[in-house]
């Protein structure tokens, strides 16, 4: 029984400030809620979903399972053998889209993965030709495959890739080996210097890295991620001390190789060179996280945001593996010199994983020093981590932000509070040129298309609906 | 010619308290003429209507309408910054929170965000009904009793949010019976009361405020009155709030008696009900509403005796005008000898007072049209309530308007709160010679309106003096301890010409005695 007539009253109040005021009046305490209607159109659907018995139960099931995995990297794979890809099957980020709705960043970097795979010699003249002149077979998201990929996100069978694994469950994810900034196939670059590149990272980097993980035995992603959000890292733009991190711990063991001391030497000022090699770390870490929480019936939390560069999609635990999808906004930030906000393409890639698992633009607070790069302020970044929490279930006991006392980041995305408050996912993101071939104009923020949280919930509505 | 705005801000949103509040302030600059800063609902655009201005189209409810009617450009834009500035301050920064290591951290957007920085507490809920059950969804869900100040709240949400409390062993009060005291700390409409051994279970807000209120009177006081919604004893929510509250209560040292306040319930729920209070230690009085029970009066008089307090003669105060009059003696029509012709009209805020009146009514002159009517054949239509469903005009009936009645109040706050509609009806009730009397509810309280009778006194005092055989009375909802001050209320409203009661079946009696011939001519004392 309530101990309402027992305890010291206090009070929270939605809606009228004049019955606030009335509580003020008596000397009693009260917190106002800054209350405003849900998106258009929801209402009913909120109604029935937030009604729906399992909801509560499957949300903390989804947070515990997400919250309690650990991904440690285990092995470093070519894609043909780690995913089982065949010649002329290509992954990419995002959701679902064909060759017809590919962006121009999805495109080039697609004829570059061609290219690399030998497949043409000549991709320009090519890809007029369609997919099968680039001899592109098949097309499908890296989500499918319990993988994910930055920006393009474009994987082929010879491209080599991280595996992390959950060794409670032995479950896997997948993401390919991060290339630096600038030129790169991700972001829809395909001249020689990218395809020579990768060639490098296909010939000796990869075989190095499994070699070190191998002699290393497992490393600790997890924690990694634990120690770098401490150090001024947010995951997704700013990778720096992570990076670092990882080096440290396998640096020894490329050593100890017995591979040539010059291959060692180039590998390790690759990695040390590159602030977001640890990016493609982050990300499967994350995947593995919240692929633990998929499928679990009434669960309103989001498990997935990605984007083609055509369009922005999410995923949810309750409802399968349903995309929801609207066209992805451009993001606003700051541009390379001599790019301008007309070259920019829409929002592209995987990496919004890490939002969707409480770090990126929901741990912005912890990485002040890149709030200038997408176009903010120390302020900025803590006000905006402070909004996430608007709409998540939990605080990841692990991403502990100093600038908030230690506060756990705001974690697990509950689509009936993005439709309740519609405060949107604040998103950190590189920015790639819309033309195929130009590579990374700037950086900045973006959030998903509203409109794909109403449908998401009504889809949850509909299931809610069939189970009563 | 004069200036006009008309906008649709889509998107934009303030609660209807406040947007009366605004316009009310542009409303007040001189050469404005009309002022509508309201959310779009279909009510509101009737009122739109009315300023003879056409709303924007493709506008919905989810948009804020903003209506100017001006003498000229100056005033319409001295009017429009008005709202502008008004509208720009939001809460911002949540009020009395410290600032945590972040700095000031924005205020919270939804109610489990507040619990989560607040802690445990009483939820006090009062968003637009359709949007309530989230709130209160989120309350539940942290462990807080929670009370649904919000009308319109449809009934399967009710019954939702009432099974959810039940497993979690929590209450929820309301819908639509926005009163509660809890700990003394008064929520919604509720008054200043002083604490006492009776405990309170109202499916009836204003039943609850009227009964709580003559308990103060009496010296009696008042415990915990727990609103249970007005729809809690329906069969179709089944008394689930009223059980939880009634065990309370039993559960609570200081409440000897309690009383459950009621329209008649559902016989199946009742009888469960029934037996329910049976199992109690505690002595439960039901106290139902309706045709053939006793008033709610009678009911405070039955529950004063059980605990061996006497009855007081009830408060009643003449009117007594102190404007000047036309004829050299001053004689208040409330005080001829003879029997007033015509109809009575009466305008509540609170819907149980317009019940019992018309239950009163009834008995007295006959049948009585309203919104809320005993027999369908005598609906009024609720946005014209002048107007009888059959179309005959309702000169020499009986008429009483519940304004706090769902389809009065979709984006708009209260009556209680906004006089608007009311004020309204009232001039144009005065100005129809087929009117004898008219009767006004006017609750005090927190929540309620600051000062409802200067806004009601002009109306009131023009009625009057428009003509000798035209009466007002009042029924005064109060305790000396509210916020309004009930002395300064009753002078104001005396003075305008009304005669004012502490009971509202008092009033009911005295307002048809004065159409009947049969009420003494005065109202001091009890007019019993």
């Amino acid at each position: 029984m309530t101990d309402l007539l027992r305890r010291e009253p206090r009070v929270i109040s939605a809606g009228l400030g004049l019955l606030a005021d009335a509580v003020t009046q008596q000397s009693a305490p009260v917190i106002r809620v800054d209350w405003a209607p849900p998106m258009p159109g929801t209402a009913g659907d909120l109604a029935v979903v937030l009604a729906d018995p399992r909801r509560t139960e499957a949300n903390a099931l989804a947070v515990t399972r997400m919250l309690g995995c650990r991904a440690h990297l285990v092995d470093v794979l070519p894609a043909s053998t780690a995913l089982r890809l065949r010649p002329g099957e290509f992954l990419h980020a995002g959701p679902p889209v064909d060759w017809d709705r590919a962006s121009g960043p999805l495109r080039g970097a697609l004829m570059g993965a061609a290219l690399f795979e030998g497949l043409t010699t000549d991709p320009d003249s090519a890809s007029a030709g369609g997919p099968a002149a680039l001899g592109i077979g098949s097309l499908e998201p890296c989500h499918g495959r319990g993988a994910v990929g930055p920006m393009a996100g474009v994987v082929s069978p010879s491209m080599w890739m991280f595996v992390l694994e959950d060794q409670a469950d032995g479950r896997r994810s997948y993401c390919s080996l991060n290339e630096g900034l600038g030129k790169v196939l991700r972001y829809g670059a395909y001249s020689a210097p990218v395809i020579d590149r990768l060639t490098w990272m296909a010939r000796v980097l990869g075989p190095l890295l499994q070699a070190a993980v191998r002699r290393h035995g497992p490393v600790d992603v997890t924690a990694i991620l634990a120690a770098m959000v401490q150090m001024g890292d947010e995951a997704h733009n700013r990778n720096r001390a992570g990076t670092l991190m990882l080096l440290r711990d396998l640096l020894p063991a490329m050593v100890e190789s017995g591979q040539p001391s010059a291959d060692v030497a180039d590998a390790a000022r690759f990695i040390g060179g590159n602030d977001h090699f640890f990016l493609n770390l982050a990300m499967p870490a994350c995947k593995l996280a919240l692929d633990a929480a998929r499928d679990i019936p009434g669960a309103a939390m989001v498990v997935a945001m990605a984007r083609n560069g055509t369009d922005f999609g999410i995923q949810v635990s309750g409802t399968g593996s349903t995309w929801f999808t609207a066209p992805a906004l451009v993001p606003e930030g700051l541009f390379l010199a001599g790019y301008g906000p007309g070259d920019a393409n829409p929002d592209i890639g995987d990496s919004a994983i890490t939002e969707t698992a409480g770090l990126g633009g929901f741990a912005m607070a912890a990485a002040p020093a890149i709030a200038a790069l997408v176009g903010g302020s120390a302020a900025t970044a803590l006000a905006s981590t402070q909004r996430m929490y608007e709409i998540t279930l939990a605080e990841h006991p692990l991403f502990g932000i100093p600038q908030l006392d230690f506060r756990g980041t705001p974690t697990g995305i509950d689509v009936t509070l993005v439709t309740r408050t519609s405060v949107l996912p604040q998103i950190n993101t590189g920015m790639a040129g819309r033309v195929a071939g130009t590579g990374q104009v700037g950086a900045g923020l973006v959030t998903p298309p509203p409109e794909v949280f109403p449908a998401a919930l009504r889809e949850l509505a509909t299931r809610a609906s069939r189970n009563s | 010619m004069g200036a006009e705005h008309v906008q649709a801000r889509i998107g934009a949103y303030a609660d209807s308290v406040t947007l009366m509040q605004v316009s009310a302030r542009a409303q007040a600059i001189a050469g404005v003429r009309g002022v509508l800063v309201a959310m779009a609902t279909e009510l509101n655009l009737g009122l739109l209507d009315g300023l003879g201005l056409r709303a924007p189209a493709g506008i919905s409810p989810h948009d804020l309408l903003v209506a100017i009617k001006a003498d000229d450009a100056a005033a319409l834009h001295a009017a429009l910054a008005v709202i502008d500035e008004a509208l720009a301050h939001g809460p911002g920064v949540a009020s009395g929170q410290p600032g945590g290591p972040g700095g000031p951290e924005a205020a919270p957007l939804t109610t489990r965000s507040a619990v989560a920085r607040a802690g445990r507490g009483i939820a006090l809920i009062s968003v637009p009904g359709q949007y309530a059950l989230a709130e209160a969804m989120d309350a539940l869900e942290a462990g807080c009793d929670v009370m649904v100040f919000s009308d319109n709240v449809p009934v399967e949400h009710e019954v939702a949010l009432k099974e959810v409390a039940a497993r979690q062993g929590r209450l929820v009060m309301g819908p639509d019976c926005g009163t509660a005291i809890v700990a003394g700390l008064g929520l919604g409409f509720a008054n200043a009361v002083r604490p006492g051994p009776i405990g309170l279970v109202a499916a009836s807000g204003t039943g609850a405020q009227q009964v709580s209120c003559l308990l103060d009177v009496a010296g009696a006081g008042c415990g915990a009155v727990l609103g249970v919604g007005g729809r809690d004893l329906s069969a179709v929510v089944g008394g689930r709030s009223a059980r939880t509250a009634l065990a309370l209560l039993d559960e609570d040292p200081g409440t000897e008696l309690i009383m459950l306040l009621s329209k008649p319930p559902d016989p199946q729920v009742a009888a469960g009900l029934r037996r329910f209070a049976d199992m109690l230690a505690t002595p439960v009085q039901f106290a139902l509403i309706g045709p053939g029970q006793p008033d709610l009066t009678t009911a405070t008089e039955t529950a004063l005796a059980a605990i061996g307090v006497p009855v007081p003669a009830w408060p009643a105060w003449p009117a007594w005008p102190t404007w000047p009059v036309r004829s050299a003696f001053p004689t208040p029509a409330s005080q001829a000898r003879h029997a007033l012709a015509g109809g009575l009209r009466g305008l509540f805020a609170g819907g149980t007072l317009c019940d019992e009146a018309m239950v009163i009514a009834t008995g007295l002159l006959g049948e009585i049209y309203s919104n809320r009517p005993f027999a369908p054949e005598l609906r009024l239509d609720a946005l014209d309530p002048l107007l009888p469903v059959d179309h005959r005009p309702l000169t020499a009936r009986h008429a009483m308007i519940d304004f706090g009645a769902d389809e009065l109040t979709s984006g708009r706050p209260h009556p209680m709160i906004d006089q608007r509609l009311r004020l309204d009806r009232l001039d144009a009730e005065a100005a129809d010679p087929a009117t004898a009397v008219i009767m006004l509810d006017v609750v005090l309280g927190y929540g309620a309106h600051p000062d409802p009778a200067a806004e009601l006194a002009p109306a009131i005092q023009a009625a009057v003096a428009a003509r000798d055989s035209l009466a007002v009375v009042v029924a005064l909802i109060g305790t000396a301890g509210d916020p309004q001050g009930l002395t300064a209320q009753v002078t104001t409203l005396a003075e305008a010409g009304a005669d004012v009661f502490a009971s509202n079946a008092q009033a009911a009696r005295f307002a048809c005695g004065l159409i009947t011939g049969t009420e003494p001519a005065r109202a001091h004392g009890a007019a019993k």
